[in-house]
């Protein structure tokens, strides 16, 4: 019966007419959407599950890696200073590579030429507590995506992706996140997509999970196939996605239903 | 490297009732879930948690698999002296974590 | 409802090609399976409703982590005071949620923890008091499932 009522009212969603990008002043973070019960969790540190993993990654900064035998610490000193308001700024543009990587590619990149150590896996326990300690110094700063002309295209590439039609429900992101987010879906709010708090603590997953994991979850429940983790198109819609949100402040490591 | 979140006040009045709080990395696996191929992801819990002060029980608690991953507790004790809080975590496959706080009683 | 669940999260199972874990449901704890655990803590004793409050949302957003307050009205002293708080589901695969210990010192009868529910259920607290009475709260809890739910992977 529900899948039936879901179907339908995505079918629903599927027919109307795009609206435009939400104006600044509707921007809601999807904190805004929560019970009360599910604020409190991330209103509070002790209570923030999500806080357990910044815990592992101030750890993982000051631990000697790789065989450069150096720690983030060594070449970044204090976290604190040195890491604040940097996550508002990815995904950002790498010239070596000629294309924008997210905040977890970047610290692989450090792992790989500056430690020499081997990357982290993606969702890996290591790469998702170093990339939420990182972000946390950010948490409060608005999200300032590079004006680095370089990534427009990129941004382009993202937005496209984000008003594509895909899958078996044949929905774009925008169908819902731009033109429903003021409706519900099976019972849960539907957001606006506004990547505010990632690495995030997810009561579905129960645990910290990425931005990356997050899309490939939303494009597995629109049927269609899931990008790889890294692929390029994930990275596209993650420095979209920061170009919509701009100006919304940083909440890692947030927590949501 | 599992990590623990305690939440103690530093000082408090003699005769206070004051408020723990204790947050504990975990997955709490609860043994009823299977594997795409059909085997059984073994059970992998905490199932007991324990608050000492000064090494006197406060507050124990028996855990299943019910219990929410990344164990959260609050509970409360009235404060007699300074002292220290011990907690203890104990769990399958041989988990066994420990922390403490002080609190200094005027 | 509780089968058209059942049948919702198989079907995500099958067609979430990439998913690596399904989540197989297994059997419900039966009522005999939850009376046979709450025996075991009560003995033959009676339990009362009454003097323990039972705070849980009558609607959760989603059933693995949800928060639940149990307080029992109780002066705290040495002479009168609450033991223990028991916690029990309906429809977990087990009975049991937890035991709380507590004692006199605690100053305050009141424990909070996040519990995971399988379905919509009832969940019932039973404090065990100094004098060996039972007393006991129970809430109903709508669990709700995200509309694009992902399996573990």
């Amino acid at each position: 019966m529900r899948i039936t009522a879901c179907i339908a009212l995505l079918t629903a969603m599927a027919g109307a007419a795009l609206a435009a990008e939400i104006p600044l002043d509707q921007r809601r973070s999807g904190y805004s959407f929560m019970s009360a019960d599910t604020k409190a969790m991330q209103d509070e540190d002790t209570a923030n599950p999500g806080m357990l993993s910044v815990l592992d990654g101030e750890t993982l900064w000051k631990r000697k890696a790789g065989s450069a035998d150096k720690a983030c610490a060594d070449c970044h000193n204090d976290a604190r200073v040195s890491m604040k308001g940097v996550a508002a700024h990815y995904p950002a543009f790498e010239k070596a590579l000629g294309k924008p990587v997210d905040l977890e590619a970047r610290i692989n990149l450090c792992r790989t030429n500056h430690q020499q150590a081997s990357p982290f896996a993606y969702e890996s326990r290591e790469l998702l507590a170093l990339t939420a300690y990182i972000a946390e110094q950010s948490r409060g700063v608005p999200i300032e995506p590079g004006d680095d002309p370089e990534l427009a295209p990129f941004v382009e590439k993202g937005h496209a992706l984000f008003m594509q039609r895909q899958g078996q429900l044949n929905l774009a992101c925008a169908n819902c996140h731009d033109d429903n987010w003021d409706k519900k879906l099976a019972g849960s709010a539907i957001t606006q997509g506004q990547p505010t708090g990632y690495p995030l603590y997810r009561l579905e997953w129960q645990a910290l999970g990425s931005l990356q994991r997050r899309l490939r979850a939303c494009i597995t429940g629109i049927r269609a196939q899931a990008y790889d983790y890294g692929s390029p198109e994930l990275v596209e819609l993650e420095l979209y996605l920061m170009s919509r949100a701009r100006g919304m402040p940083v909440e890692t490591p947030a927590v949501r239903p | 490297m599992p990590s623990a979140l305690i939440n103690v006040p530093k000082k408090a009045k003699r005769g206070d009732v004051i408020e723990i709080k204790t947050l504990m990395s975990h997955i709490m696996e609860t043994g009823y879930r299977h594997t795409a191929s059909g085997s059984v992801v073994p059970r992998d819990i905490i199932t007991s948690f324990t608050c000492r002060f000064n090494g006197t029980e406060l507050f124990r608690a028996d855990l299943f698999p019910a219990i929410a991953a990344n164990p959260f507790f609050t509970f409360f004790t009235t404060v007699t002296e300074s002292g220290k809080f011990e907690f203890e975590w104990i769990g399958d496959k041989g988990f066994s974590e420990t922390a403490q706080a002080s609190i200094t009683v005027e | 409802m509780a089968n058209s669940e059942h049948t919702r999260r198989t079907f995500f199972g099958l067609t979430g090609g990439a998913a690596a874990m399904v989540i197989v449901r297994p059997a419900n704890a039966t009522p005999a399976m939850l009376q046979a655990a709450i025996r075991n803590v009560v003995g033959e004793a009676n339990v009362r409703t009454g003097k323990v409050k039972l705070d849980i949302p009558p609607l959760v957003e989603n059933g693995n982590t949800v928060p639940m307050t149990v307080s029992v009205t109780s002066p705290m002293t040495a002479d009168e005071y609450v033991k223990s708080i028991h916690v029990f589901n309906e429809k977990n695969p087990q009975p049991n949620i937890g035991n709380f210990y507590l004692g006199p010192r605690a100053g305050r009868a009141q424990v909070s923890t996040r519990i995971r529910l399988a379905d919509s259920q009832k969940v019932t607290a039973i404090a065990r008091l100094s004098d060996d009475t039972f007393w006991s709260a129970t809430a109903d809890v709508v669990v709700t499932l995200a509309a694009c739910t992902e399996e573990a992977i």
